[in-house]
C-alpha cells in the first residue's frame, strides 16, 4: 500500500519533467528564432527592428547570453551606454568565458570610460 | 522506472550540449553617438576668449589652443564660432586682482613672475568665477557661450626601465622575439589643460573639464615643443569636442547567434 503512492509521484514527477525540458527547449527556440532575425534587420542597418526582437527574445529566455550581447552592441550604435553596460553585464554573467562577449564588452568599456572621464564642476 | 530517468537524462543532455555548442557569430560595424556633456541648446554663438597658459616659453598656449580650438569648432560644431582677438587673461587676472585688493583688504596672494608649475596657475583662478567681468564679455559678443581656461605646457624628464621587444636569431636563422629592459632617461612634454565653459548670458560657469596628455621621447630623438603641443593636442580634442557636440565613435562588435 505504502508503495503505490511513491510509484503515482514518481510517474507524475518524471512526466512534469519530461514536460519541462521541452518547455524549455521550445523557449530557446523561439528566442534563438528572434536572435536570428534581430542578426538579419541588424546587418541592413535596422537597428530599431534589432532591438525589439533582442529584447523579446531576453524576455522570452532570460538566460540567452547571446541574446543579452547582441542587445547590448544594438544599445551602444542607440547611444544609450547605460543600458549597454546593464546588457554587456548579464551576458559577461551568463557566459562568464566567452571570448566575444568579453571583447565586445572591453571595447564598449573603451568608449564608456571616455565618455566618464569628464571633470564636472 | 529506469527507461524514463534514462529519457530525461538524455533530453537534458541534448539541452546541454545543443547550450554548450552556441552558434555562429558575426562581426558588424557599429557607430556609437556620444551625446555632448553640455546643452549648447540656448546658444548660437561660441567665442574662444583666450587661456591662461604657461610651462614653457617656447609655445604660447595661450594663442596656439584659441586657434586650434576655434578651427576645430568650425569644422565640428553646429555653433558660429567668433573671430576675435585673444583676450589677454594674464593681464586681465592681474588688473582683477589689484582692482579688487584696492577695495577689500584680504589674504595677500601675489601673483607669480612666470607661470611655470601648476600652482602659479592657482592665483588667476578667481577669474573664471568673475560672473560680471564674463557678463561683460558675454554682452560686447552678443552672449555666446564662452570656452576659456588654463593651458599648462611643460617640458619633463623622466628616467627608468623601459622594456622593449628586440629581434633575435639563433644559428639556423629562426627569427623569435625576446623582452629587453634597458635603463633610458627620456624627455617629452607634459600638457595639462582645463577647459571653462561660461555662460554669456549670466557669466557663471557651467562646466569645467580637466585633461592631461603626455609624451616621452628617446635621448636621441628631438622633437620640437611646437610639434610635441600639437601631438598632445590632437589625443584630448575628441573629447573637448564631445563636450559641445554629438561625437561618433566607430568600431566593430561580434553578434552572437
Amino acid at each position: 500500500m505504502s508503495r503505490l503512492p511513491t510509484r503515482v509521484l514518481g510517474l507524475l514527477l518524471v512526466l512534469g519533467t519530461l514536460g519541462v525540458v521541452p518547455l524549455a527547449a521550445d523557449a530557446r527556440d523561439d528566442a534563438r528564432r528572434q536572435v536570428e532575425f534581430g542578426i538579419e534587420v541588424a546587418q541592413r542597418g535596422l537597428w530599431r527592428e534589432a532591438i525589439y526582437r533582442w529584447e523579446r527574445a531576453v524576455s522570452i529566455d532570460p538566460t540567452y547570453a547571446a541574446a543579452h550581447n547582441n542587445l547590448a552592441i544594438a544599445y551602444e550604435q542607440d547611444g544609450d551606454l547605460d543600458k549597454a553596460r546593464e546588457a554587456y553585464e548579464r551576458a559577461m554573467a551568463l557566459e562568464p568565458g566567452d571570448v566575444f562577449i568579453t571583447q565586445n564588452y572591453e571595447l564598449f568599456r573603451e568608449i564608456n570610460d571616455r565618455t566618464n572621464r569628464e571633470n564636472i564642476q | 522506472m529506469t527507461a524514463p530517468i534514462a529519457r530525461i537524462f538524455s533530453s537534458l543532455a541534448v539541452v546541454a550540449v545543443t547550450t554548450a555548442c552556441g552558434g555562429s557569430y558575426y562581426e558588424i560595424p557599429l557607430e556609437t553617438p556620444i551625446r555632448p556633456k553640455l546643452d549648447t541648446s540656448g546658444f548660437e554663438r561660441i567665442l574662444v576668449a583666450g587661456f591662461i597658459a604657461g610651462g614653457t616659453e617656447d609655445v604660447d598656449g595661450n594663442v596656439e589652443t584659441t586657434r586650434l580650438l576655434r578651427s576645430q569648432l568650425r569644422s565640428q560644431s553646429d555653433m558660429r564660432v567668433i573671430d576675435s582677438d585673444v583676450l589677454p587673461l594674464v593681464e586681465v587676472a592681474n588688473e582683477t586682482r589689484v582692482a579688487s585688493d584696492s577695495t577689500a583688504e584680504g589674504e595677500d596672494q601675489s601673483m607669480p613672475a612666470a607661470i611655470l608649475e601648476d600652482e602659479d596657475l592657482v592665483p588667476y583662478e578667481h577669474l573664471f568665477a568673475d560672473a560680471e567681468y564674463w557678463k561683460q564679455i558675454g554682452e560686447e559678443y552678443q552672449q555666446p557661450l564662452i570656452v576659456t581656461g588654463t593651458v599648462m605646457f611643460a617640458p619633463q624628464e623622466r628616467s627608468g626601465i623601459i622594456q622593449n621587444d628586440r629581434e633575435v636569431y639563433d644559428s639556423f636563422g629562426r627569427r623569435s622575439v625576446v623582452p629587453v629592459r634597458t635603463y633610458m632617461e627620456r624627455t617629452g612634454f607634459v600638457l595639462k589643460p582645463r577647459f571653462v565653459f561660461i555662460d554669456g548670458r549670466t557669466g557663471a560657469v557651467l562646466y569645467s573639464e580637466n585633461f592631461r596628455e603626455e609624451v616621452l621621447y628617446n635621448a636621441n630623438q628631438t622633437s620640437p615643443a611646437l610639434s610635441a603641443y600639437f601631438e598632445l593636442m590632437d589625443r584630448l580634442l575628441p573629447s573637448f569636442l564631445s563636450t559641445l557636440s554629438t561625437q561618433t565613435i566607430k568600431g566593430t562588435r561580434v553578434l552572437l547567434q
